[in-house]
């Protein structure tokens, strides 16, 4: 067992119940109508910035789990997201591509470099992965800085907001640019897209791809010897995760309407790990979960001025060492239990 | 009738180490095979190269007269060989069914992606694998046990449940890696009926490892013994128990315990 970086009980959910329908429910009810409402009667048009960027780095997160799910410390989704935002970029600037073109195919690029560069290192276990995808985001900074089409550290700026869709006339998504709160349509598209990842991740989860994931993660050998083809499984894996963060990458420069070499760093691929370690490796929503906990957590301590990292970090390590499952492992009362 | 499995000149060297020296011999469809050997032997390695986790230094495999030694372990499985750990090696974080049901791999008919979408072939892959999930389950006697976690289970169904994982792939050849270690005299006895049922009413080729000489000497065809990475001798129970060069290496060493 030399490879169990977590060998937690997986709890992830079977099948739709009556209280999980009810759940998404009061969730779909929460973002998509108590939110907006909430912000407008208080003004506090800058909360719609801050969720977008939790639903975003959640949806880099939901990559990063998946990685986890097949036995993997991906701390690399930083590379991602900045080659996913380049792509995009660099498309809509350069090629005049529509931006909602450039959202899968800023994730397709991502899947197709880390097919590339998953081959070699998707073998190594343990913190030998680790170490390596730790490099990677500062290896694409450093490719950003040098390629012409990049720009440089100048980096590409006035980024044209999303155009809209229409199809036989009908408006699907308007034009961003028209719009009298963009904040507001950007929150939208965010929920939506961090919706259909998680959808498309809890599918994954509880489908028989999913199972066979967790044969690669309990014991690669043998997964193998049961006819498993791992390294394809764990290139799809690592495929599908890389285009999460390639997408998110994307979204996140149509906001900021800018990106440079320092858009992602070697930071941000720390929190995106560190989002799914909180949230709970067991859970498919472990890593939104994390996410918003994280993201908000790091803002109230802004009143400890100095000491905010101190605590910060105390409190990651004795969370992590209390509950190592995660925190929605609180809500797992059998312990083992599905 | 023609072998199934033939063992050619297979050479396993790690740096100086020679595990296996020049070891050939052949297996015949529907045999239950014992490779036995004092600890070091080269006995597991042997089982490696077969199922594909080692590729020989030298020499080959072959399987109904198809090559299989280099292929990857999946390939190797594919085709019908299949090998069980000596260290009970199973999914610990999943239950005894869940372990079976998904060690149904090679059964799949639909894709990756029908899984994902669910089709109709997918769902029906799921249904059949439940079902022979339940009969293996019942077959080797785990039913009581079948929602227990994995990790959770004592010794000796440990090795039984790593023998459902490797009957769910339907092999024609299984190689079993010291089944019976860490049982009791009466459990290995039941494992041991076991292992002829396979064969009896399966067809399944056995080839095993194992320390445990009464049951070796009940349960085997033929017997391969090994030492120091030779065959020194290849015959019925019988004719291994009077060998003179099989009693010279059990001789001094632990396992003393041959011809019982
Ligand atoms: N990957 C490896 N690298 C180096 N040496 C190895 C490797 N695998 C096995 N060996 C060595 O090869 C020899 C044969 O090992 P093997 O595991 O095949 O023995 P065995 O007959 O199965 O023994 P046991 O009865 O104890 O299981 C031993 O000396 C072992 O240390
Ligand atoms: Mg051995």
């Amino acid at each position: 067992m030399q490879n169990q970086p977590h060998a937690a009980p997986l709890a992830a959910g079977k099948g739709l119940t009556m209280p999980k329908m009810l759940g998404v429910a009061a969730f779909l009810a929460f973002v998509f109508a108590a939110v907006p409402m909430f912000i407008a009667a208080t003004g506090r048009w800058d909360f719609y910035y801050t969720l977008t960027s939790v639903a975003l780095l959640s949806i880099g997160a939901a990559g990063v789990w998946l990685t986890f799910y097949i036995g993997r410390i991906n701390i690399g989704q930083g590379a991602y997201a900045l080659a996913g935002g380049y792509v995009s970029a660099v498309l809509i600037t350069q090629a005049g591509v529509s931006f909602w073109l450039t959202l899968p195919l800023a994730g397709l690029f991502c899947a197709l470099i880390s097919v590339l560069i998953g081959l070699p290192i998707l073998r190594l276990r343990g913190v030998y992965f680790a170490m390596v995808t730790l490099v990677l985001t500062e290896v694409a900074r450093l490719t950003a800085l040098a390629l012409p089409v990049t720009n440089g550290a100048k980096g590409i700026t006035s980024i044209p907001l999303p155009g809209g869709v229409s199809v036989f006339g009908i408006t699907l998504i308007p034009d961003f640019a028209t719009l009298q709160n963009p904040r507001q349509a950007f929150y939208f598209a965010a929920i939506g897209l961090m919706i259909l990842v998680y959808v498309i991740l809890w599918r994954i989860v509880n489908s028989r791809l999913g199972h066979l994931c967790r044969s690669l993660q309990q014991n690669e050998e043998l997964s193998a010897s049961i006819g498993v083809n791992t390294a394809w499984l764990r290139i799809m894996a690592y495929a599908i995760s890389s285009f999460f963060g390639g997408v998110a990458g994307a979204m996140f420069v149509s906001i900021s309407q800018s990106i440079y070499p320092s858009s992602f760093v070697v930071q941000d691929s720390v929190n995106f790990m560190l989002y799914c370690f909180l949230g709970g490796l067991g859970y498919v929503f472990g890593p939104m979960l994390g996410t918003l906990l994280l993201y908000f957590g790091w803002d109230l301590l802004s009143v400890a001025g100095k000491y905010q990292l101190l605590i910060y970090s105390g409190a990651m390590i004795t969370l992590m060492l209390v509950l190592p499952n995660g925190v929605l492992s609180l809500f797992d009362r059998k312990g083992g239990g599905k | 009738m023609s072998p199934i499995l033939e063992i050619r000149n297979v050479t396993k060297k790690f740096g100086g180490l020679t595990a296996n020296n020049d070891i050939s011999f052949d297996v015949a469809p529907g045999e239950i095979l014992s490779v036995i050997g004092p600890n070091g032997a080269g006995k597991s390695t042997l089982f490696k190269q077969i199922a594909g986790f080692e590729k020989p230094t030298t020499g080959e495999v072959r399987f109904k007269g198809e090559r299989i030694s280099g292929l990857a372990p999946h390939r190797v499985a594919r085709l019908g060989v299949v090998r069980t750990f000596q260290e009970t090696t199973i999914f610990r974080s999943m239950t005894v069914r869940e372990n079976v049901i998904v060690s149904h791999h090679l059964r799949s008919r639909a894709s990756l992606l029908g899984y994902f979408l669910g089709t109709a072939t997918a769902r029906a892959d799921e249904a059949e694998f439940a079902r022979s999930a339940d009969e293996i389950i019942d077959f080797l006697g785990l039913g009581a046990i079948r929602d227990e976690l994995a990790s959770n289970l004592p010794q000796g169904h440990l090795r039984a449940l790593g023998m459902a994982i490797g009957l769910a792939t339907q092999p024609q050849v299984i190689l079993l890696d010291e089944p019976f270690a860490g049982m009791n005299h009466d459990e290995t006895m039941r494992m041991v009926a076991l292992v002829r049922r396979l064969r009896d009413e399966r067809g399944v080729t056995v080839l095993l490892v194992e320390h445990d000489m009464p049951a070796v000497m009940k349960i085997s065809d033929r017997i391969v013994c090994i030492n120091f990475g030779e065959k020194i001798a290849e015959g019925s129970p019988a004719e291994i128990q009077a060998n003179p060069r099989v009693i010279e290496a059990y001789l001094g060493s632990e396992d003393a315990a041959i011809g019982m």
